[in-house]
């Protein structure tokens, strides 16, 4: 006799189709946390603004006098995340091809690179780059400088790196080897096999977590403000100084939060639909 | 290169291959004629699939020697993609290139391997897609087309090289029953027209009508050989025929 009650083994019950959509989902990121964030920030003006004497300047407008220069050091986060990102593709898709190359001292060195630059606090990765790098560079004659946010990005260049770097050999490697070997039946050469077959099947792989590592990256540019490049979280501590109202300070922080997400919230959207999109297929 | 039709386009001897401590091939010996269809039937696990491997080269044998169209296939100095060109393939999981349509996957290689010209590729590629009856389907994606029709796209691509044999992985293995047919017809048509061609397959009917050889592997060897008709009224070894019994 079969038990047909409730039971916890899975094989006992009927098998429904849509049952794999009863798995728990992450919760994805929607409008709704913006428009709590933003409550947030309203709260804690009022808050604020309760504070405030009445001689001084409201919180509100306070925060659109500093508008401007905060837009102004976050378009040079936005810049270094652009670049870093770029500069971290370039090296990074050549480093991941290493690392499934056929010569073993070109795979291995390869590997450690990968590993020691995914591995290493990207706080750490900065501060070298700083102290390392040279503060200008002669070329000819004159000596050009090197501004801080161009060492900072070359610094976050490197972990990306290292990450697109795993991208590539973890979404080569899912390729199934059927393909290989029918690309090999067919005598293209194992670069023309990797050119034609492997890589564009791989770019759409990569796009979701490439976008994602992007935004990662992104919110990461104001660790670049603990080595004194004057982005957007560096002015802010900069505007809470001159101000030297410590009712501020909770409203400021927030609407720079508020800054990210909303720069953010639509690459998070954008990934989650191409990696529905991708999974269907 | 010293080779005439009156000797075997493909002649496998005593081939061996392990893989670690697993025997795979045992002393392999086979011959295929040109314009020939073999049959190579036997239990999962016989070594089938790697003895059509070894055939092109996708896999290195230990010992042995197999020799197509008078080469030496294992031969270091041997040009393999030199090989290949003359031995088609074709596999179980049809292995289309799902980024390209059916059209592309048939010119690719002609285009890049061949180096011939694209519209002379396009006009036979299409005349492929109607040789295995598919004109109309050019521009589809693999995953648009039923199993059936992805293995004979897979065919015309494997034909599209121009090879002198061509190689059959159980290539009905993964399909629904109704369209095992169609796959068969294909490859049937391309045996009447004189295609060399080595079959692995357990489709016995099939195998009966249209083998001029059916080789029977266990275990890594050839336990015996004959045309069909013999080969399935009276064969001698007592593995076959409990084989056969459990198939037919």
């Amino acid at each position: 006799m079969i038990a047909t009650g409730r039971t916890d083994l899975a094989v006992l019950n009927p098998f429904r189709p849509g049952a794999a959509s009863s798995v728990p989902t992450a919760p994805s990121l929607n409008i709704r946390h913006g428009a709590i964030l933003l409550a947030a920030l309203m709260v804690a003006t009022g808050i604020s603004e309760a504070q405030a004497g009445p001689s001084e300047r409201s919180i509100i407008a306070t925060l659109i006098k500093w508008t401007p220069l905060l837009g102004q050091g976050f378009a040079l986060n936005i810049a270094m995340s652009f670049l870093a990102m770029a500069i971290g593709t370039a090296f990074g898709v050549p480093l991941g091809l290493g690392q499934i190359s056929l010569l073993s001292p070109v795979r291995a060195s390869s590997w450690f690179v990968t590993q020691v630059f995914r591995n290493s606090p990207w706080l750490v990765l900065l501060f070298y780059c700083m102290l390392l790098l040279p503060f200008e560079v002669r070329i000819g004659n004159s000596f050009v400088s090197v501004p801080g946010w161009a060492k900072a990005t070359f610094g976050l260049a490197l972990p990306v790196m290292a990450n697109v770097s795993e991208l590539v050999r973890g979404a080569v490697q899912s390729i199934p080897a059927g393909q290989w070997e029918a690309s090999e039946a067919l005598v293209f050469t194992r670069w023309q096999t990797l050119r034609m077959v492997i890589l564009p099947q791989c770019v759409k792989r990569m796009t979701p977590p490439w976008m994602n590592l992007y935004a990662i990256l992104t919110v990461a540019t104001p660790l670049t403000s603990v080595v004194g490049v004057s982005e957007a979280m560096t002015l802010t501590g900069d505007i809470l100084s001159s101000e030297g109202r410590p009712e501020l300070l909770v409203p400021m922080y927030l609407y720079l939060l508020l800054w990210f997400f909303i720069y953010c919230y639509p690459i998070a959207l954008a990934t989650v639909a191409l990696e529905r999109r991708f999974q269907v297929r | 290169m010293g080779w005439t039709p009156d000797q075997p386009l493909i002649r496998m001897r005593d081939v061996h291959k392990t893989f670690g401590a697993l025997t795979i091939l045992n002393g392999i010996s086979l011959d295929v004629m040109k314009g020939e269809v073999i049959c190579i039937i036997g239990p999962s696990g016989a070594g089938k699939s790697t003895l059509l491997r070894c055939i092109n080269a996708l896999v290195p044998i230990d010992r042995g020697s197999i020799l197509v169209a008078g080469q030496e296939v294992h031969d270091a100095k041997l040009d393999k993609l030199a090989l290949r060109r003359k031995v088609g393939m074709v596999f179980q999981q049809y292995n289309l290139f799902p980024h390209r349509t059916a059209l592309d996957n048939i010119m690719m290689a002609p285009i890049h391997v061949l180096k011939r010209d694209r519209a002379e590729v396009d006009a036979r590629a299409r005349a492929l897609m109607r040789k295995v009856r598919l004109d109309g389907k050019e521009d589809f994606y693999p995953g648009q087309l039923s199993g059936g029709q992805q293995q004979r796209v897979a065919i015309a691509r494997s034909l599209a090289m121009q090879p002198e044999a061509m190689l059959f992985d159980e290539v009905t293995g993964a399909l629904d029953p109704e369209t095992v047919k169609e796959v068969l017809l294909t490859i049937r048509e391309l045996a009447e027209e004189g295609m060399t061609c080595v079959i692995v397959t357990h489709e016995m009917g099939f195998a009966r009508e249209v083998a001029d050889q059916i080789y029977f592997t266990d275990r890594g060897v050839v336990i015996e050989h004959g045309p069909p008709v013999e080969f399935f009224t009276q064969c001698r070894d007592e593995r076959t025929r409990q084989f056969l019994s459990q198939i037919l």
